[in-house]
């Protein structure tokens, strides 16, 4: 196993930010944690990360304890903190030199394996960091985190804030160095970039929901979820809310996500009701679940 | 930042050395003179003459006098009490009233120096001129004191001050600079991504404190030059051992800074504690007021201040040309200082949350 966490609880004062974890994240693997803000994912990153220690559990990362064997585990592990932690007053080239030599490396040991993602920053290199764009900044960090070769990267939301295109490309990059047998750990609180990883922990609260790929939870959700649309967003939400046999409702984009408790659900039946409270241009058809339905479901 | 951290301290160093004097000036004069006699008048022609009197006003009355001490027209008033030249031919005996300002106390204590010593040398010339007319048996001895002021011949306080000022600089740059400076790391969030790579501690302590040193060692050469330039201060003592002694005091202040910043977390509480420590060493340090008048347990409580250490050879080695034996219980004690307070911050320094 690359990561194996057991039974890890972690709590500040009297938050608990984790409550008795377990999952395990095979070699290769593209490993994705899901959940919203505060969910506990940046403390459970910390603490695979050697940065915090855990009340309760055991951690093992790349086969080191992250307790006692914390100083190999640092030599091996590549960490992007969610917060952009670059030197801002040194150039992009500075940046990666400087981390590149804290790792006992050179750009040029390990070049082939940013080459690609160093590319596209490089007619910036003599540019500051803190002058970069966001998706650039995500770059360069990646390359610095990239820099040593490591075992097992961890991520943490390293798509917040960036910019449609650059987190479609960022995801694309990923995908490649999974290629060149790293371990990745990825958390993230869109949805939809859970499907592009192998497999998914869904976390909420401390708590770990469900762990398997991201078809697997999709299935395990066996209610059929219906798009309904009307010409008052906000009123449909309320009616529905109020129509007896409502099962889960909640907005999706254009749409609201509905389902019904009935398993003879008849969407006449509720178009009427809808129209009986003065909202036209309604829509209802079937839609297929996604990992965002499954999340709510399960987070409910 | 480089031109700030060199350009303001040295602007501290010209402002402060030029104002912060010890000597009392322009003291507002006043005087009651109901006598009206010519030694009366003599007396006060005497604090006319003086350059460290101004703005010499006559009362006619004590009420008018006190209005003006409270309204703080005038610092000092003298009052020469009628039949005064009578008493002093004839009794060889006479009062003067003597009144001053003492809002603040080490001022009025030097006025009532300067006035007693005017009155004095006044006496003396009167004793003289009064012996003339009397019986030559009765002439009086005096004792005359010549006194010599070592090291700083003319009693001039800036060559005292500016070291003692040149040392404060010193100090505060690299204690604030260092203090601040890994905190900043924690706050902008780079110290997480050091602390997962596998650099040592000392590494990386080593990297983040040697610029200050060296920092601090330009801005003592800057002084100096501006101390020989501006202020002509001598320099009588051995430069090579002025450096030798700041490479090791700056590492104390490192450490203070550094130990500092591993107990906060933002720069605002990095600085006030800075802050805190810089006042109560700038004052316990001697270098505004004598540690030898100060109580018991603060002379106890100066022995742990380095700024006080930094002091003393500073004037030691500057102005008497103090060599390395004679330094070298500061020294020893500085060096002491620097190991237990790397010692201490090393330690504390945590690369885990």
């Amino acid at each position: 196993m690359s990561i194996s966490i057991v039974n890890v609880s972690k709590s500040y004062n009297k938050v608990n930010a984790l409550k008795n974890i377990s999952f395990d994240v095979k070699p290769g693997e593209l490993f994705g944690l899901i959940g919203p803000d505060g969910a506990g994912k940046t403390t459970l990153f910390r603490i695979l990360t050697t940065l915090l220690v855990a009340n309760e559990g055991v951690v093992k990362v790349a086969g080191f304890d992250v307790v006692t064997d914390y100083k190999n585990i640092r030599k091996c592990v590549g960490y992007m903190p969610g917060k952009f932690s670059l030197y801002q007053d040194l150039t992009v080239e500075e940046n990666l030199m400087f981390f590149a030599t804290i790792f006992g490396t050179t750009i040029e040991e390990n070049y082939d394996l940013i080459k690609e993602i160093y590319i596209q920053i490089a007619p910036f290199k003599d540019r500051r960091a803190g002058k970069l764009s966001g998706g650039m900044k995500q770059k360069l960090a990646l390359c610095c985190a990239l820099i040593h070769k490591p075992k097992v990267l961890f991520l943490d939301e390293p798509t917040t804030g960036v910019d449609p295109v650059s987190r479609k490309e960022f995801w694309e990059m990923l995908k490649r160095l999974q290629d060149k047998n790293i371990t990745i750990l990825v958390s993230t609180p869109y949805m939809d970039e859970a499907a592009l990883c192998d497999r998914i922990a869904l976390i909420q609260d401390g708590n770990i929901l469900e762990v398997d790929t991201p078809k697997a939870i999709v299935k395990h959700y066996t209610k059929q979820i219906y798009n309904v649309s009307a010409n008052n967003m906000y009123q449909l939400i309320n009616y529905l809310k109020e129509y007896p046999f409502s099962h889960s409702v909640y907005p999706f984009g254009e749409f609201v996500h509905y389902t019904d408790t009935r398993t003879n659900f008849n969407s006449n039946e509720l178009k009427t009701y809808l129209r009986s409270k003065d909202l036209s241009n309604l829509k209802i058809d079937k839609t297929i679940a996604t990992i965002e339905d499954t999340f709510m479901e399960l987070a409910k | 930042m480089l031109p700030i951290i060199f350009v303001l301290p040295l602007i501290q160093l010209i402002i402060l050395s030029n104002a912060a004097t010890f000597d009392v000036k322009n003291i507002k004069f006043g005087y009651i003179d109901k006598d009206h006699s010519t030694t009366s008048r003599a007396l006060i022609e005497k604090f006319k003459g003086s350059t460290y009197f101004n703005l010499i006003t006559d009362f006619p009355s004590q009420t008018l006098a006190n209005q003006a001490v409270l309204k703080g027209e005038i610092d000092v008033v003298l009052e020469v009490p009628s039949y005064f030249e009578r008493d002093f031919l004839k009794e060889k005996n006479a009062s003067l009233g003597l009144t001053i300002n003492a809002i603040d106390g080490a001022a009025a204590g030097l006025e009532n120096v300067y006035i007693t010593q005017i009155i004095n040398s006044f006496n003396m010339n009167l004793k003289v001129d009064v012996t003339h007319f009397s019986d030559r048996q009765h002439s009086s001895t005096q004792i005359t004191t010549i006194p010599l002021f070592w090291y700083n011949k003319s009693l001039n306080y800036k060559t005292y001050m500016v070291p003692g000022i040149l040392v404060l600089l010193v100090t505060m740059i690299t204690l604030f600079l260092s203090g601040m400076n890994i905190v900043r790391e924690k706050e902008i969030g780079t110290l997480e991504q050091i602390n997962v790579t596998p650099i040592k501690k000392s590494q990386f302590i080593i990297g983040k404190l040697f610029p200050f040193w060296v920092i601090g060692l330009g801005i003592l050469t800057v002084g100096l030059l501006i101390s020989k330039i501006i202020f002509n201060v001598p320099m009588v003592g051995s430069l090579l051992l002025m450096y030798f002694y700041t490479t090791i005091y700056i590492l104390v202040v490192l450490g203070i800074g550094l130990f500092i910043s591993n107990f906060t977390d933002t720069q605002q509480q990095a600085m006030f504690i800075a802050w805190f420590f810089m006042v109560i060493f700038i004052l316990m340090s001697g270098l505004f007021t004598p540690i030898e008048s100060m109580p018991k347990w603060a002379q106890t409580i100066t022995d742990f201040n380095p700024i006080k250490y930094f002091v003393e050879v500073m004037r030691m080695v500057m102005l008497k040309g103090s060599g390395f034996i004679d330094i070298l219980p500061q020294l020893i004690k500085t060096l002491l200082f620097a190991i237990v307070m790397n010692g201490l911050a090393v330690w504390s320094y945590k690369k885990t949350t």
